[in-house]
């Protein structure tokens, strides 16, 4: 297995208050790895440092590197715009154009990026396929892309990112404003997800972490405590702290 | 206990009479306004109104026709003035600004908005009426430019931070460079709510008088070009207002209408089309 991004001693500050400390965390090629930690404990944070959307927050800054296929993501001269077309992201609020259809919401990254796909047609059939979306929007294409229910909107969401054919997607709670069944579709759609992408998710819900995660990490206070295979990690926890939150204990 | 009760309801009626009676005073004049101008005004409207020219003292009818289409030019001249830097600050604001030179522009357009429209009036006077040589429909023009970029700067640049931020880092997070991310999706999300508050702007500088009085000061006749002197409807009203003339009188009512009329109607519009957007 490869290290498709790695993350080295990161460390991120929003101001002065600083959400990071020295985090080294390997995310492994066309596996799913799962961050959870209890809420402010900095998983979003960390998840938008592998796609440098950290950047994007006023008065946010980081230090230390991130590896993606060897080459650090934050050397002087890379284009940020280059990184985020590689690492494609879901957000946790569902968040398609209100001023485009469907259609147009899937080609958006594409056409708003200066790019005319030939056969725009079958790249968007194919995008909706990927997110298990196709069959239930077939029929509607040109309606607007705000007018589907939550959970469809976070597939066409994902849909938009599939059409970049990014390597690696970053999903940031894409759950929790879903309900069970919506969820439930999602993560059929991570587990088919991981055979061509590398995906890395953040999740508080540890039961979701554990159905689709190879890998694991726990981050409590902005410090990385553990990192293993999902099941040792929720089974035998080297860790006391990791054993006390995956147990209810605190958090 | 009781007796607390009712003192409470004692206040409560009293405070609530007192709120229908302020809703009552800041409502009634416009109320007043509208139906004393309504009535004022039709006596004097007629189809000439709309198609003559003003005929000279002593002679009972004529229009405004060339006092319209002079307000008309002059908004028209004053929105492709002032609407560009406008929209294009208010952006800058709202998407790019950070630190001290964002706060400068804040403070500068707090200001300009504050500026009193007589004093909009003079400067333009002695920078452009006194360098051309004459009155014009461009100096009127400009005047009303200056007074319309600070409403529409703050308006542009509120209507796009109502755009959610989830908007702008999706679009980031797709790759999208930052200035086609503002013009494609923020700006365009925005587009509606900014042209009906640009509408907004416009319309109120349709009722300026001051900033005209000196700048492009008033014709009889039609303008012979936007570098001529041009009558607009609020200095004709002005005019005749002040005139002894019945006459006069009655069609500066009339004038008074239309203009309420305009600047109405575009109020209403933009509202609907506003409301609509927002549902």
């Amino acid at each position: 297995m490869t290290e498709k991004i790695r993350a080295e001693r990161l460390s991120a500050w929003f101001g002065k208050s600083r959400a990071l400390r020295e985090i080294t965390l390997p995310v492994l090629e066309r596996r799913v790895t799962a961050i959870i930690g209890p809420s402010g404990c900095g998983k979003s944070t960390f998840i938008r440092c592998l796609n440098r959307m950290h950047e994007v927050v006023p008065g946010a800054r980081l230090e230390g590197r991130v590896m993606l296929d060897g080459a650090d993501a934050y050397a002087p001269g890379v284009d940020p715009v280059r990184i985020r077309r590689r690492v494609g992201m879901v957000f946790q609020k569902a968040n398609p154009f209100p001023t485009m259809s469907i259609r147009d919401n899937v080609l958006a990254g594409l056409r708003l990026a200066g790019v005319r796909p030939p056969s725009a047609d079958d790249l968007v059939e194919k995008a909706l396929r990927r997110a298990a979306l196709w069959d239930e929007v077939k029929d509607v294409l040109d309606r607007s892309g705000t007018s589907l229910s939550g959970g469809q909107q976070q597939r066409l969401c994902i849909a938009r990112c599939l059409a970049l054919e990014p390597e690696v997607i970053l999903m940031d709670e894409p759950c929790s404003a879903l309900d069970p069944i919506a969820t439930a579709k999602i993560e059929e759609l991570i587990h088919e997800l991981r055979e061509r992408y590398t995906i890395a998710i953040v999740t508080h819900n540890m039961q979701q972490a554990a159905r689709v995660a190879d890998f694991t990490a726990f981050l409590y206070l902005g410090e990385l405590i553990e990192y293993d295979r999902t099941d040792t990690l929720f089974t035998k926890p080297s860790n006391p702290r990791t054993e006390d939150y995956i147990t209810g204990r605190f958090g | 206990m009781d007796e607390r009760w009712r003192r409470r309801r004692i206040v409560n009626v009293l405070a609530q009479g007192a709120c229908v009676l302020a809703v009552g005073v800041a409502v009634l004049p416009l109320a007043a306004l509208l139906v004393f101008v309504g009535s004022e005004g039709l006596a004097g409207l007629d189809w000439s109104f709309f198609t003559e020219l003003p005929r000279p003292v002593g002679e009972a009818g004529g229009g405004m026709a060339n006092a319209i289409v002079g307000t008309l030019e002059m908004v028209a001249i004053a929105a492709a003035i002032g609407v560009p830097p406008g929209v294009m600050a208010g952006i800058y604001l709202s998407e790019f600004a950070g630190g001290g030179f964002a706060k400068v522009v804040r403070f500068s357009v707090d200001v300009l908005a504050g500026v009193p429209s007589i004093v909009v009036g003079i400067f333009v006077y002695t920078m452009l009426v006194l360098w051309m040589g004459r009155f014009s429909a461009i100096a009127g023009g400009v005047a009303l430019s200056i007074l319309m970029l600070p409403t529409v700067t703050v308006t542009t640049q509120e209507l796009l931070r109502m755009v959610p931020d989830g908007l702008r880092e999706a679009a980031l997070a797709l790759g999208i460079p930052r200035w086609r991310t503002t013009l494609r999706v923020v700006l365009r999300t925005a587009a509606p709510g900014i042209a009906t508050g640009v509408m907004l702007a416009v319309a109120r500088a349709a009722g300026e008088t001051a900033p005209l009085l000196f700048t492009a000061l008033n014709n009889r006749f039609w303008s012979q070009g936007i570098d001529q002197p041009t009558a607009s409807l609020t200095v004709q009203i002005y005019t005749y207002a002040v005139s002894p003339f019945e006459d006069w009188h009655r069609q500066a009512w009339a004038a008074a209408l239309v203009l309420v009329g305009m600047v109405l109607t575009v109020n209403i519009a933009a509202r609907i089309v506003l409301r609509h957007r927002v549902e």
